[in-house]
Formats: C-alpha cells, structure tokens, sequence
C-alpha cells in the first residue's frame, strides 16, 4: 500500500480504534432540520451503513462528515481528529464518492485519476501506479483513454469511485453507490466494496437499498427523518424486529392433516401458504421435534423443509414504518 | 501553503485545459471583443489608435468574465466543484485557481489583440508597462467574474448577469468615448468600475493619455480584486452548507 503525505504523522495520532466519531449533529436549513442530534460511531475497518428512505438525512450527514457542510450543531472526529481543527489533515486520509460521479467530462478516465492524485499531492510516480491499478481493479484499462462523457453510466461511477481511492485514504465514504446502476454493475462495484473492506479500509456507505446493506455491512444504522431509530448488526437488526423464526414445510399431498396433528401439538394453529405447503412460527430447536412427531404420525411424505428467517426488509418496514418499495420509488423519482 | 499554491496550480492547469476551448468562452472571450475591435477599425481607421487603450482593457474584461463563467458555471452546474472542495487546500485557493484560470485567458487574448495593434497598425506600446496595467486589471475583471458567476449556477445565466455591468462599463468607462466629456453624475458613475482605471492605465501607458497616473489606476484596480474577492470566497463557502 503507498503511503498518502497527508495521513496523521505520529505525532498527530491519537491511538484510537474509531475511525469515525460523530457527536449530536445536527443540521438545521432555516427552519427545517435535516439533522436531528445524531451521534455514532465507526470502527477502524469496518464496513458501516446508514440506511434510510430518500430526505432521511443521509446525505445531509455525510457531507457533515467529510466536511463540506458545517453542522449547525454537534462534532465529527476522523482517526481521533476534530474535522474542523485538522480540515486539511483530515480530508487529505478520506474519499468521497457523491452520488452523483462528477468527475471532468473533457478528461479522460486516466487523465482524471491524475488530476485527482496531483490535488492530493501523490507523487508523479505514485499517481501513475495506482492510476493503472484503479485502472485494473474496476476493469477499465481498456477505457482509460476514453473522454469521462463517454463511459456507460456504470464506468463512470466506477471511475468516480477510483478516484476517490487515488490518495489510498484510510476512510473512504459512499454516497449511494450504486444507485441507476445495471444488476451486473452493481455487482461488481459490490465485490470491489468488498475487497477494499477486506483490505482494512473503513468504509461509510449510505444506500436505500436493503440487499446491498445487508450483504455489504458489518454495521448498520437506519436514519428516518433525521434521526438514527437503530444502529445494530444486520443479524441484530433482524433479531430485535422479528422474535419469531418460521419454519415452512412442504409435502407430497394434502397439508390438513397435518396441519390440525400440528395444531394440537404446538397449541397454535400452523398457516397454510400453498396447496402443499404449510408455515409454522416459534424457533427451530422447540419446533423440529413436534413437526417430526406429527411427520411420523400422520406418515406425511415431505418435499422440503426451510428455516424461513427474517430479512432486514421485515426488520427495516417494522422500525420505520416504511416499506422498501416506497423507498425504491422515491429514490427514483416517482 | 504548499498544498494550497499545489492545489492552485492543478485548478489553474486544468482549467486551461477543459475549458479555455468552451463556445461561450469563444464567442464572449475571443469573438466579441475581436467583432468590436475590427467593428471600430472599419468605421474610422484614421483616429482608430486613439481607442486601442480602451479596446485593450474591453477585450481584458470580456475575455476574463467569459471564461469566469465557464470555469465555474459549468462546475457548478455539474457539481464538479464540490470535488476541489473535498481535497486538502482551502477554499481561498480554489477561488484563487479559478481566478488565476480567468485572468490567464484574459492575458492570452488582451495580448493576442495587442500584438496584432502593434504590428499591423504600428501602435506604440511599451511592454512592461503595459503588463503593469493589464495584470491588475485581469484581476480585478476576473475577480469580479467569479463573483458574480457564483450568485447563479448556469453558464448561460452567468453570461447574462456579466453582460449588465460589462455593457454598462463598455459605454461610460471610457472605451469609446471619453469620460472626461460625460456629464458629471456619469463620471461619478464612472468612477465606480474597474474598467474607467483600465482604459486611464493603458491610455496613460501608450502615450495616448499626457500624465496618468499609472501607478495609482494599478493600486485602484488591486483594490476592486480585494473587495470582490472577500465576499465571492464568502459566497463560496455558502454554496455548498
């Protein structure tokens, strides 16, 4: 990894494992307030979402965070460093990628990593290395020089990504970054999310897109109107929303049977959900065995058995109140 | 300081390189004032040295606001500006990359038409006087050009808001008619525009006008570049709370 003149000197560090610090922010626009006294924190490392419907106040935050907005109220430490004593410092070790890729039309895909590097003060020779290997991360060599307009909608927030990964900075944030991306797009931004995580780097990733948070996130904080209403593991997320797991059965024939054997064995009624398939709640390790007893006793023939568990869709609709369709059309405008 | 001059250089560098060839950049930088130039050639050709001065300083603000508008606007516009400000240098340096970025391409095409007065009409002009005059004057326009290019967010509505002052000064700074001559409310008027101690500078610089004060139409037009510059940084950094 090649170090970027513009991380803490020793000196300067303050031995942390918080990579990012945010205390009562809180951001008010005459008399709305966007941000409403918000405070978190982020591990040294670790891959953190904030996860919320579209006016929640995600981005509102993260350009708290980076230092482009000025909170009317509240502080952000990055690596032990107050943003606003240290700006410099602090936004030479951090990317950003907006949402929007706002890279130089006129540049081409090489040339714009470079003029991103020189503004960081990477040396020439640097610059060139991670430009190439930027380059070849988000398979673009063979676009590098090819103007910025002219990359399909997902290079280009491939590039804006890269470039904001020019200076190696030790925390790198994400403004919905795969947002009007192709499935294919999204996928692989995905994985090189994944690797650069895997790499050490702390990563701040806004998105309205449940999937992508849970599989991406070590952590994640759900902001509905300006207000952080969970932060949690998404397996915890999941947890604290819905006690119960499910356990769906399917089977060769008619489920009544063995649905009113169930019913007497477990004191409640299971739900049929298809001809043949059939839904009982509690938790696996009290269920399986009376779903066995009555499997023998009324010598049903089984297809499947699943472990149904809850998603962080369920989880999110029931904290929020919102439903993740809702979210996804007010993203996009409709 | 390093990595302010550094990230001013970058602005500067690739400014020139992404807009300087921009259409409004061309049509109100380079055409406009070449039109206005050859326009007065053509009408009078005998007492057309008279007016170089002030054609001189006119190509200096049009050129340096044209290119205002497109460094910025289209920055704006395309929110490519936030990027300069999430990197490590302040935002009196990108003011000042953009700044420099306009007046560079006001030099280039002030130098261009003053090239072509001196030699293909024999116009009397000494150099480094001349430059004396010019720099402060691409500051103080350029300066003015960010300003007001950042009170709107379109190119074409930055050429539209530029063109209200620009025009105004073209008729009572002096560029065709002499200030001097005006009635007195317009002097005093007059007065109030960087482009009246342009034309006074390069007039006092190529002998058109007897004993100018150069020196003092140079600090005046320094002046306007500080009192533009303050509060387009603070509008600046207003932009993107």
């Amino acid at each position: 990894m090649l170090q970027h003149p513009h991380c803490p000197k020793k000196e300067e560090w303050i031995v942390t494992s918080i990579a990012i610090k945010a205390e009562g922010l809180i951001k008010r626009y005459g008399d709305i307030v966007a941000v409403k006294g918000i405070s978190f924190d982020v591990e040294e490392g670790e891959l953190f979402g904030f996860l919320g419907p579209n006016g929640a106040g995600k981005t509102t935050t993260i350009r708290m965070l980076t230092g482009l907005s000025k909170p009317t109220a509240g502080n952000v430490e990055l690596l032990g460093l107050d943003i606003k004593a240290n700006a410099a410092t602090t936004k030479g070790f951090t990317g950003v990628v907006p949402e929007a890729s706002n890279l130089y039309d006129e540049l081409t895909a090489l040339e714009n990593l470079l003029f991103m590097g020189k503004l960081y003060g990477v040396r020439r020779r640097e610059r060139y290395e991670r430009a190439g290997a930027l380059l070849e991360l988000f398979r673009l060599q063979e676009k590098r020089d090819r103007p910025f307009r002219t990359l399909s909608r997902g290079m280009k927030r491939s590039l804006t990504i890269a470039a904001a990964l020019i200076h190696n900075p030790k925390i790198l944030f994400l403004d919905e970054p795969t947002v009007g991306l192709d499935v294919m797009a999204a996928r692989s931004l995905r994985s090189a999310i994944r690797k650069l995580r895997d790499q050490g780097m702390t990563i701040f990733l806004t998105t309205h897109y449940l999937e992508e948070a849970d599989v991406l996130c070590d952590r994640i904080a759900i902001i509905v109107r300006g207000q952080i209403v969970a932060v949690e593991k998404p397996e915890e997320l999941k947890k604290m929303a819905i006690k119960e797991q499910a356990i769906e059965l399917t089977i060769r024939g008619s489920v009544s049977i063995l649905v009113e054997r169930l019913a007497a064995l477990i004191g409640a009624k299971p739900i049929i959900v298809g001809s043949n398939t059939l839904r009982c709640s509690g938790t696996a390790n009290s269920l399986l065995p009376h779903i066995c007893r009555a499997i023998q006793d009324t010598g049903a023939e089984i297809e499947s058995i699943n472990t149904i568990r809850p998603t962080l869709e369920e989880a999110f609709v029931r904290i929020t109140g919102l439903s993740s369709t809702m979210m996804a059309m007010e993203k996009g405008g409709k | 300081m390093r990595d302010d001059l550094r990230g001013i250089w970058c602005i500067i560098a690739k400014d020139m390189r992404t807009y300087y060839l921009k259409p409004p950049a061309i049509s109100w930088g380079i055409v406009f004032p070449i039109a206005w130039v050859l326009a007065l050639y053509l009408r009078n050709p005998v007492d057309f040295k008279g007016l170089i001065p002030g054609l001189l300083a006119m190509t200096a603000l049009f050129s340096t606001t044209a290119a205002e508008a497109v460094v910025i606007n289209f920055e704006l516009r395309l929110g490519s500006l936030e990027r300069l400000l999430l990197a490590p240098i302040s935002i009196m340096a990108i003011l000042l990359g953009k700044i420099l970025g306009g007046a560079i391409f006001g030099l280039l095409m002030s130098s261009l038409v003053a090239v072509m007065c001196v030699f293909l009409l024999n116009f009397d002009l000494h150099w480094i006087s001349f430059l004396s005059i010019l720099l402060p004057a691409l500051l103080a326009f350029s300066t003015m050009g960010s300003l007001l290019c950042l009170m709107v967010k379109e190119v074409f509505e930055a050429q539209t808001l530029l063109n209200l002052p620009r025009f105004v000064m073209v008729f009572i700074s002096g560029v065709v008619y002499p200030v001097e001559a005006m009635p007195k409310a317009l002097q005093f008027l007059a007065h109030l525009f960087p482009l009246t101690y342009a034309v006074k500078g390069f007039q006092g610089v190529s002998g058109v006008s007897q004993g100018a004060n150069v020196a003092l139409h140079a600090a005046v037009l320094m002046a306007f570049s500080l009192i533009f510059f303050l509060p387009a940084a603070n509008l600046l950094s207003k932009k993107f709370e």
